[in-house]
C-alpha cells in the first residue's frame, strides 16, 4: 500500500501547511448568514415570559443588592474588606470551596464511572444513595456529621469547629453536582468510538486521556460550577459542625447574617456582591478552562 | 497476510453467535461476509479484531496466532457502521490519531495525514469537524483513519448500512477502486446481496452461526451449495418442484417445450424495465416469472391467459426443501 500511496506524493506539493486558511472563512461565513434573531410570535412571548421570570427572580434581587451595597460608595466596599475578620472569612470560604470542587472532580467522576461503567451487587442502591446529601436538609446534614465527627465522635476523629469540619461539610453537600452531570454523558458515549481507539492501537489509559476525558469536559465543568457555587453559599451543614470561629472557621454566610443581626445591611450587602462577583469569576474561568481542554485534543 | 480462523465458537447466553465455524481469508483479497442480520457475520469481524474474544477456537493473522492479542496489537484497522468518529478532533486529527500515539515525527504525521486524505477526497476539509461532513464524508474518514496506521488487515462492519441508497452505491464503486489501489487485505460485513455480489473477489455466506458457503460471486450466483444460498442471492420461485430464479423461467404459450407445465397468469406486475407475472400452475404452484417488458408486450401476456412454463437451458436449479421432506 506504501508503493501506491508514495506514487500520489509528488503531486501534491502545497504540503501540510497548505489546506488551514479555507475552512476558517467558510465558518466565518456561515455565522454571518445565520440570522440575528429567530423569534416567531410564540417563541417571542416565551422568551418574553422567561426575561421577565427570570427578573423578578433573579436580576431585582441582584441589583437591589448591589444597589445597596454601593450607597455607602467605594469607601464602604473597602472598609468592610479591609475588615480582617471579613477578609478570613472569603478567604477560608474561597479556598475551601475550591478545594472541594477539585476533590468532587476527581472523585465525582470516578464515582459516576462506576455507576455507568461496572455492574456489581447494590449498584443501583448506591446510584439513589448518591443524591442524599442534595435532598437531606443541610441543618440535618450538619447534625448527621456532628454525630459522626464531633466531640462525641464514635470514630475518635474530632473534626469539628476546626476547618476540616468545613471541608467535610462543603464536600458532603455538593457530592452529587459532578456525578449527576458527568452520569448521562458517560451513558451517552458510544463504545464503538472507544473500539476504534483501541483498534489504532491506543492503550486503555490513552483512551481514557484523549477519548473519554474531552467528552466528559463540559459535564465536569458544569458539575465543578454547580459544586462551587453550592460550597460558597452553603450555610446550613457548617452552622452545627464549624463552630463559626471568627479567623478559623467562619465562612461568608455566617459573617454576611452577623452583619445583618447588627443591623449593618450596607456591609452586608458589599460583602453579599463581593461573593457575586467572585461566583462570576470562577464560573467564567470554569467555562473557558472546559473550551481550553475541549479544543486542546 | 491472510486470515485463518478456526473452530471458533462464541456464545451470548443461551444464543449461539459463532458454531464452530472455520474459514480462511486470503490475502490481498476483498472478502465479504454476507449473511442475514443476527447471523454471526459481526461477531466473526469483531473477533478477528479483537474487539470480542471467540469461546473457543483460533484466529491467525499472516500466519502468527493472534487469539490471545488485545484489539491494539492485532495490526487491524476497523471501520464502523455508524463511524465512530472522535467527534472533538478535527478531521486531520482524527487521521492523525493512530499514528501521534505512535509518537511518529509531526512533520511524518502531517505529511502522511494529507496523502490519506487526499486518497479519500477530503483534503479540503481537514479542518473541519466530523459534525461538519455528511455520513459519506465522515465514513471516508474513518477509512482514512483506519488505513493511518498501514494495517495489516482492514475490516468494516456495515460500512455503508447507514447511508441512503445513492451514496451507498458511489462509495461501494469506490471501495472497490480504493481496494485495487491499496491492496490491503480487506474483509467486509454485509447484508446486502447486490453489495457483495458487486464489490467482493470472495463472499463468505454466513447464517444462523454457520459458513453456508464461501466462494466467488459467480461461484456462489451460479452453483449454490443449498437452497439458503440462493435465496439469499436473488429471488427465488419454485417450478415442478425444484427452486429456480424467476428470470430463468422461459415462457410459452402453447405446450411445444417438453416438460413444460401449464398455469394462468394471475397477476402482471410491471417494475421498470421489467414484468413480473405471477402463475397458478395446474399443479398448484405459485410461481412467479420475470420477463423483459419488450418480451411480455410481444407475447400480448394479460391477466388470466393460459401460459407453459419451463426452465431455460442452463438454470440454476435446487431441490426445494419442503418437497424433498415429504416426497422423501
Amino acid at each position: 500500500m506504501s508503493t501506491t500511496l508514495s506514487a500520489t506524493r509528488g503531486v501534491g506539493d502545497g504540503g501540510p501547511d497548505d489546506p488551514p486558511s479555507p475552512p476558517a472563512p467558510a465558518g466565518r461565513r456561515r455565522r454571518r448568514t445565520t440570522p440575528r434573531s429567530t423569534l416567531t410570535r410564540s417563541s417571542g412571548l416565551a422568551l418574553g415570559i422567561a426575561m421577565t421570570w427570570f427578573s423578578i427572580l433573579v436580576l431585582l434581587p441582584l441589583a437591589a443588592v448591589v444597589a445597596a451595597a454601593s450607597e455607602g460608595g467605594w469607601d464602604r466596599y473597602l472598609s468592610v474588606l479591609a475588615n480582617d475578620q471579613t477578609w478570613a472569612a472569603v478567604s477560608l470560604t474561597v479556598g475551601q470551596s475550591l478545594l472541594v470542587t477539585a476533590v468532587n472532580v476527581v472523585v465525582g467522576t470516578v464515582i459516576a464511572w462506576v455507576l455507568v461503567r461496572d455492574r456489581f451487587w447494590g449498584r443501583s442502591l448506591l446510584d439513589v444513595v448518591i443524591d442524599v446529601p442534595f435532598a437531606l436538609p443541610t441543618i440535618v446534614a450538619g447534625l448527621v456529621l456532628l454525630a459522626l465527627y464531633g466531640p462525641n465522635s464514635p470514630l475518635g476523629v474530632h473534626w469539628a469547629f476546626t476547618e476540616r469540619a468545613v471541608t467535610l461539610a462543603l464536600a458532603f453537600v455538593t457530592l452529587p453536582f459532578i456525578v449527576r452531570t458527568v452520569q448521562p454523558v458517560l451513558e451517552e458515549l458510544e463504545s464503538d468510538v472507544e473500539e476504534a481507539a483501541a483498534s489504532l492501537g491506543a492503550r486503555p489509559a490513552t483512551v481514557f486521556r484523549r477519548i473519554i476525558l474531552p467528552a466528559l469536559t463540559p459535564a465536569i465543568a458544569a458539575g465543578a460550577a454547580l459544586s462551587f457555587a453550592r460550597a460558597i453559599s452553603e450555610y446550613g451543614s457548617l452552622v452545627l459542625l464549624s463552630g463559626n470561629k471568627p479567623f478559623e472557621t467562619e465562612v461568608v454566610s455566617v459573617r454576611v447574617l452577623t452583619f445583618i443581626e447588627n443591623g449593618n445591611t450596607a456591609s452586608a450587602a458589599a460583602l453579599a456582591s463581593v461573593m457575586l462577583a467572585v461566583a462570576l469569576v470562577v464560573i467564567v474561568a470554569l467555562d473557558v478552562v472546559q473550551r481550553r481542554v475541549a479544543r486542546r485534543w | 497476510m491472510s486470515i485463518h480462523i478456526s473452530h471458533v465458537t462464541k456464545r451470548f447466553g443461551d444464543f449461539v453467535a459463532l458454531d464452530d465455524v472455520s474459514v480462511s481469508i486470503p490475502a490481498g483479497g476483498l472478502t465479504a461476509l454476507l449473511g442475514p442480520s443476527g447471523g454471526g457475520k459481526s461477531t466473526l469481524l469483531r473477533i478477528i479484531a479483537g474487539l470480542d474474544t471467540a469461546d473457543s477456537g483460533r484466529i491467525e493473522i499472516d500466519g502468527t496466532d493472534a487469539t490471545d492479542l488485545p484489539a491494539q496489537k492485532r495490526g487491524v484497522g476497523f471501520v464502523f457502521q455508524h463511524y465512530a468518529v472522535f467527534k472533538h478532533m478535527t478531521v486531520a486529527k482524527n487521521v492523525a490519531f493512530g499514528l501521534e500515539i505512535r509518537k511518529r515525527p509531526r512533520a511524518e504525521v502531517a505529511e502522511r495525514v494529507d496523502e490519506l486524505l487526499r486518497l479519500v477526497h477530503l483534503q479540503q476539509f481537514s479542518h473541519r469537524l466530523p459534525s461538519q461532513l455528511s455520513g459519506g464524508q465522515r465514513q471516508r474518514m474513518a477509512l482514512a483513519r483506519a488505513l493511518a496506521v498501514e494495517p495489516r488487515v482492514l475490516l468494516l462492519d456495515e460500512p455503508f448500512g447507514a447511508l441512503d441508497a445513492k451514496v451507498r452505491k458511489e462509495l461501494r464503486d469506490w471501495l472497490r477502486r480504493l481496494h485495487d489501489e491499496v491492496h490491503v487485505t480487506t474483509v467486509f460485513v454485509t447484508h446486502d446481496q447486490e453489495e457483495a455480489l458487486e464489490v467482493a473477489d470472495e463472499i463468505v455466506v454466513v447464517n444462523e452461526g454457520r459458513v453456508e458457503q464461501v466462494g466467488t460471486p459467480d461461484q456462489l450466483y451460479d452453483a449454490p451449495a443449498n437452497e439458503f444460498v440462493m435465496g439469499f442471492l436473488g429471488d427465488v420461485t419454485t417450478l415442478a418442484g425444484r427452486r429456480i430464479r424467476p428470470h430463468d423461467i422461459e415462457i410459452g404459450l402453447g405446450p411445444t417445450l417438453a416438460g413444460s407445465v401449464e398455469g394462468r397468469i394471475s397477476r402482471v406486475q410491471r417494475i421498470g424495465f421489467e414484468v413480473r407475472l405471477t402463475v397458478l400452475t395446474d399443479d398448484g404452484e405459485v410461481v412467479t416469472v420475470e420477463v423483459t417488458r419488450t418480451h411480455a408486450r410481444s407475447l400480448q401476456l394479460t391477466e388470466g391467459m393460459a401460459v407453459w412454463l419451463t426452465a431455460a437451458d442452463g438454470a440454476t436449479t435446487v431441490p426445494a426443501m419442503p418437497a424433498v421432506l415429504t416426497a422423501g
